[in-house]
């Protein structure tokens, strides 16, 4: 199954609902592109929720965190939001669980924006 | 699945779908667990990907060799490529905090932390990475009841 990206605003924050599978090729590049425009639209308070994804591999991994930097970068922020099993635990054994901010509730995280 | 079966395939992504599929059900069909077959799976598509890109680079004339070898203690992968073979040297730690940001160089890493061994074999004319899962554990019973 391929990666499938939709957007909604909800109190200034836009939601990336992903579903599918964040993997080299088309999954990343679908997910690159779309922050990227987020960004170059003035969408700088970004929730990647990450409740559908069911598969994510080194490549994704890599997107997760550019889409990360770029965000920070451009004066943003951008959260995980509802990770799967699987997510949760390659972010953990990459150290990468406490270097993105990771969120369980949607309102919470709408809600923890500055 | 036989005692052992290889493919030869074309440097594309679409062997990279091929690889992890490949894996998928041949580690199912040999009794491992859900997060087992995940596992390997995982560890197949990035040795795949490693292949595809940093090895064969999409050459067309470049193949890559993924065989599958079932023994009584093991399942062995073997992934063949025919580039240039890696550097080892230069093969960064990519939980040093200096790389924790990087967005690439964690194949390798997930290889070595699904699979009980990671074998890697870089020579001039290709790298040849192989990868082992034991069979014994919680699995076994499956495996040799099914047989």
């Amino acid at each position: 199954m391929s990666m499938k990206l939709s957007t909604r605003q909800v109190d200034g924050v836009t939601i990336v609902d992903c579903s599918g599978r964040i993997t080299l090729g088309e999954g990343s590049v679908t997910l690159r592109d779309t922050v990227r425009d987020l960004l170059s639209k003035g969408n700088k308070k970004i929730v990647l929720n990450l409740a559908e994804v069911n598969y994510i591999d080194s490549s994704g991994i890599g997107e997760l965190v550019s889409a990360f930097t770029t965000t920070k970068n451009q004066g943003g922020e951008l959260k995980l939001l509802h990770l799967t099993k699987k997510v949760h635990d390659l972010l953990q054994i990459t150290k990468l669980y406490t270097v993105f901010d990771v969120k369980d509730d949607e309102t919470a995280a709408v809600k923890s924006f500055k | 699945m036989e005692q052992q079966v290889s493919y030869t395939l074309d440097s594309t992504l679409d062997t990279v779908d091929h690889a992890e599929e490949s894996a998928t059900r041949i580690a199912t069909e040999l009794g491992f667990g859900e997060d087992e077959v995940m596992q390997i799976s995982m560890a197949v598509r990035e040795g795949a990907v490693n292949a595809v890109l940093h090895g064969n680079q999409y050459a067309p004339d470049k193949k890559v060799i993924l065989a599958f070898e079932r023994t009584p203690e093991d399942l062995v992968i073997t992934i063949r490529d025919q580039g240039k073979g890696i550097d080892l040297n230069g093969i960064p730690n990519p939980l040093a905090p200096e790389n924790l940001l990087k967005t690439s160089g964690r194949g390798i890493f997930l290889m070595r932390s699904f699979m009980d061994v990671v074998e890697i074999r870089p020579s001039q004319t290709g790298t040849e990475v192989k990868l082992i899962k034991h069979v014994h554990g919680s699995s076994v019973g499956n495996k040799e009841g099914s047989q």
